[in-house]
């Protein structure tokens, strides 16, 4: 059970941090007028086309002893980034902003502009704006890039290996450790472990399709409903 | 002694560029003062009214201007005077309402008092609840209340903050007639004690005449004219305004003679031989005019009229006849195709049909002439 309970505690951190990062990048990506706002959106959108071998391949050399992150993390931390915890929560933190940020994106702009100038001639600065009218209206939005940033986390295979490598009880997660059992031809314990993975994905994009449906309002998804 | 008049009214000179347009242009270019009271902003669709709503609330920079409340400059474009919306207490009921969806009317009226303590903050929405009736619907969301409801919530929204100055986008459109006077009525009543400018926008002439003290038109970002709304709408002065001000009949025509002891000049229809009589305008012989005249202020008859003071008798056949409401649009065909409005009841004693001779009264002072 060890590398099922270190990839949701992977998952936990990374979630985390991709609602407090996330929040504000998709606020600004949601209202800015800047001319150059397509290239972000376009970085941040990168994850979704890229091969995870490739982002990993990246993210490995920046961290290596030899890489700018890494020798930063060196000089503060006294030891390396590559192949550690931290390591894999900052890769999974890139690899999952897509689906943080393209739902919060879309849950922000599909709240009604005259809302936002109604409470401005109200008298609320865009901070009071953004708590007592956006987010509220944005709920499923959120719970949604919640969700999808815990799930596509928890599956991740290609950035892990790449990142993290294989130690147990550090970067061994679940669907590492399904490849091992697959290559040591234990299909009993990868079946085990492969099922409980499918029941968890399948449970949680019942829960996020279940609330867009609720709510009547469509919530960006990667795999459109209909 | 020079007595000191201390004004409270709203003043705005604005000008809005066209976004790119290839000439410089102006979508929006006017100079307009409204004063404590209900003033209307008439004109039709695109003509601009909410552009300059937009800028006078602060949710819009024009390219230049200058607005102020009294004393107090809100945006001038030369001393580079803008405060932002928050900061201009200008209150902007949008014709969408906008009310927020997901709070109780409470939560919406308290929204813009913030900046209040409890005590003071409940007195007032107690006060603005009672003012526009909708107390009983506190712990309501604006989902479940009707429409003249919401239209009563924004207005207290809005209001309760003691704004000084009130803008309303078309906000009781597509509610009846009577709902709509209530409204009205307690809008009115708020505004005794408060004295502050309304600038009410709207292209139902309906409106006009229910609320009207003050009329601005508007067309194509100019103002184009500027008093009481009989003056202004019942002599439009241009075409655009014409149609929005409900003239079904617009007529080119072109001027036959002036008869200035008489007051009237004579003008041949376009594409006919017929002639009528119209008031005296600034025009020579030959010039093109427009004529434009209401489908109700038409008389039908269905046989030829003698004795009347009427100048102007056209013979025709109906081309259409079509129910709408209490009202009967008829189609007449008489070298011109005119629009008249008959009741049901004019309809049936007169044995109105297609294709039945009938001929068209005109007064001459129905007559108006109007520029393009």
């Amino acid at each position: 059970m060890e590398p099922l309970l270190l990839s949701i505690r992977l998952a936990v951190c990374v979630s985390a941090i991709l609602f407090v990062l996330g929040m504000p990048l998709a606020y600004w990506l949601a209202y800015s007028l800047w001319r150059g706002k397509f290239l972000v959106e376009s970085v941040v959108a990168l994850p979704l086309v890229l091969p995870p071998t490739v982002l990993g391949f990246y993210v490995l050399v920046a961290m290596g002893p030899r890489g700018p992150l890494g020798k930063l993390w060196q000089a503060a931390f006294g030891h390396g980034l590559a192949f550690t915890f931290t390591g894999l929560v900052l890769a999974s933190v890139l690899y999952s902003l897509p689906f943080a940020v393209q739902p919060l994106i879309a849950a922000f702009e599909s709240v009604d502009r005259k809302l936002l100038d109604a409470s401005a001639v109200l008298g609320a600065g865009a901070l009071r704006t953004f708590w007592r009218v956006i987010l509220p209206m944005s709920v499923p939005g959120v719970l949604t890039a919640l969700v999808l940033s815990f799930a596509h986390t928890l599956g991740e295979f290609g950035v892990v290996l790449m990142v993290g490598g294989n130690l147990a009880g550090v970067t061994r997660t679940v669907s590492i450790d399904i490849y091992d059992h697959v290559q040591s031809l234990e299909y009993a314990d990868a079946n085990r472990m492969a099922l409980v993975l499918l029941a968890f994905s399948f449970a949680v994009l019942s829960v996020v399709y279940g609330v867009n449906r609720r709510v009547g309002r469509r919530v960006w998804s990667p795999w459109p409903s209909r | 002694m020079a007595l000191e008049i201390k004004t409270t009214g709203l003043t705005a000179q604005v000008r809005v560029e066209r976004l790119g347009a290839a000439t410089p242009s102006f979508l929006l270019d006017v100079s307009i003062e409204v004063f404590p009271g209900v003033t209307i902003l008439f004109g039709p669709s695109g003509a601009g009214k909410s552009t300059l709503l937009d800028c006078i609330a602060g949710l819009l920079r024009p390219n230049a201007g200058r607005i102020a409340s009294g004393e107090e400059v809100l945006f001038d474009s030369e001393s580079g005077v803008d405060l932002p919306p928050q900061r201009r207490r200008i209150a902007y009921v949008f014709q969408s309402l906008a009310l927020f969806p997901h709070m109780s009317v409470e939560a919406n009226v308290s929204y813009g008092l913030a900046h209040l303590e409890e005590a003071q903050r409940s007195a007032r929405i107690g006060a603005i609840l009672e003012a526009f009736r909708v107390e009983k619907l506190r712990t309501r969301k604006p989902g479940e209340i009707s429409g003249g409801e919401k239209q009563r919530v924004a207005l207290a929204r809005s209001l309760v903050t003691l704004p000084r100055v009130l803008l309303l986008d078309e906000p009781l459109t597509g509610l009846d007639a009577e709902l709509k006077a209530s409204i009205v009525d307690d809008l009115r009543a708020w505004n005794v004690a408060q004295e502050i400018p309304i600038l009410y926008v709207t292209h139902s002439r309906d409106e006009v005449d229910a609320l009207g003290e003050r009329v601005i038109a508007l067309e194509q970002g100019r103002v184009i004219g500027h008093g009481n709304p009989r003056e202004v709408l019942d002599a439009p002065r241009r075409k655009k305004l014409a149609q929005a001000a409900g003239f079904e009949n617009l007529l080119s025509a072109s001027v036959v003679d002036l008869r200035e002891p008489d007051g009237v000049m004579r003008v041949r229809l376009e594409e006919s031989t017929s002639e009528i009589e119209v008031p005296l305008g600034y025009a020579t012989p030959g010039d093109r005019v427009r004529v434009a005249i209401r489908a109700g202020d038409i008389l039908l008859a269905t046989q030829r009229p003698s004795g009347l003071s009427a100048r102007n008798v056209l013979e025709g056949t109906i081309a259409s006849l079509e129910r709408r409401g209490n009202m009967v649009i008829v189609r007449v065909e008489c070298g011109v195709a005119l629009t008249v409005h008959v009741t049901p009841g004019a309809t049936r004693a007169l044995e109105l049909a297609v294709a039945k001779p009938v001929w068209v009264v005109l007064k001459t002072h129905s007559c108006h002439l109007v520029n393009d």
